[in-house]
């Protein structure tokens, strides 16, 4: 039997790529704090602030935050224990093993 | 927020760090609801790495000795405000008897946001905890009943809606440390974000 090896993290960005180039606000998320699910473009977000700060609208606890700097972005979804993302039909990731 | 008129000031001005444009209204900025705290309820907590609570009611805060610190204050977001008047207590009196190895310190808010920096940084006359500005009681929006006043530091250092201090032997990152900005925050060196 072969031993289980990991890979290494280049692998992610083809899945991360196809996953992050979507539409966010099509997205649906789920709520760390209060585990509501709802999509992502029903968060309450706070702009006038050194970042995006968006908001669970049903228990107001943090889900997401944007940071953009000049020639960086940070995003923490510490908030969400899932996005939940509308996908074109094709084989799961990773495939059947 | 455009610089505007300012730009000439900006480049001449040797009290405008690197960056900043000068301001003359005061912006609201905001990374969430503004929590309302009644006074009869409000508390400010002092907590040491070894568990120690040292806790003070609106009244007791009151009855400090109190300082009217008049400072420049810089945002991250490039606007600075020069001259800006507060009421409140120095953290030298707060932290006066306390008996603490911290080296650090994490600010954290009414609302749940959090902040972080070096204890040596609240000491020696650069740090209060204001509850007046311009002489009137500080409003909601700008923090009140009171904030955290940390001017040599960019202004998310200075936490609104302040609730306590825990001191901490290690750094802890904050709301907005955790999420790409700088760890200390000096505006002279233009600390914005992690790395810079």
């Amino acid at each position: 039997m072969t031993e289980m090896s990991y890979l290494d993290g280049n692998m992610l960005d083809g899945p991360l790529r196809e996953l992050l180039a979507v539409d966010l606000s099509a997205a649906t998320g789920r709520c760390a704090s209060c585990g509501m699910v709802g999509p992502m473009a029903g968060l309450r977000v706070w702009a006038h602030a050194p970042g995006l700060v968006g908001r669970c609208p049903s228990c107001a606890e943090v889900m997401l935050r944007l940071v953009r700097a000049p020639d960086r972005a940070w995003l923490d979804l510490r908030g969400a224990t899932y996005l939940q993302v509308p996908m074109p039909t094709a084989e799961p990731f990773p495939r059947p093993l | 927020m455009s610089p505007g008129f300012q730009g000439r000031r900006r480049t001449t001005d040797p009290a405008l760090p690197p960056g900043q444009y000068l301001t003359e209204d005061f912006p609201v900025l905001s990374a969430g609801p503004t929590p309302r705290v009644p006074l009869d309820r409000w508390e400010f907590v002092l907590a040491t790495e070894t568990g120690d609570e040292f806790r003070w009611s609106w009244a007791e805060l009151m009855a400090l000795p109190q300082e009217t610190p008049t400072v420049d204050i810089h945002c991250v977001t490039r606007w600075s405000k020069f001259g800006t008047s507060w009421q409140g207590v120095s953290l030298d009196v707060l932290l006066d008897g306390v008996d603490t190895a911290a080296d650090y310190a994490q600010a954290h808010s009414y609302g749940g946001y959090t902040t972080n920096l070096p204890l040596d940084d609240l000491r020696d006359g650069q740090a209060w905890v204001v509850h007046g500005y311009d002489g009137e009681p500080l409003p909601a929006e700008h923090g009140g009943p009171a904030r955290l006043l940390v001017p040599h530091l960019y202004f998310w250092k200075s936490a609104k809606w302040v609730r306590g201090l825990r001191l901490t032997v290690e750094d802890e990152p904050g709301f907005w440390e955790t999420a790409g900005y700088h760890d200390y925050g000096d505006p002279w060196r233009e600390q914005r974000y992690q790395g810079d």
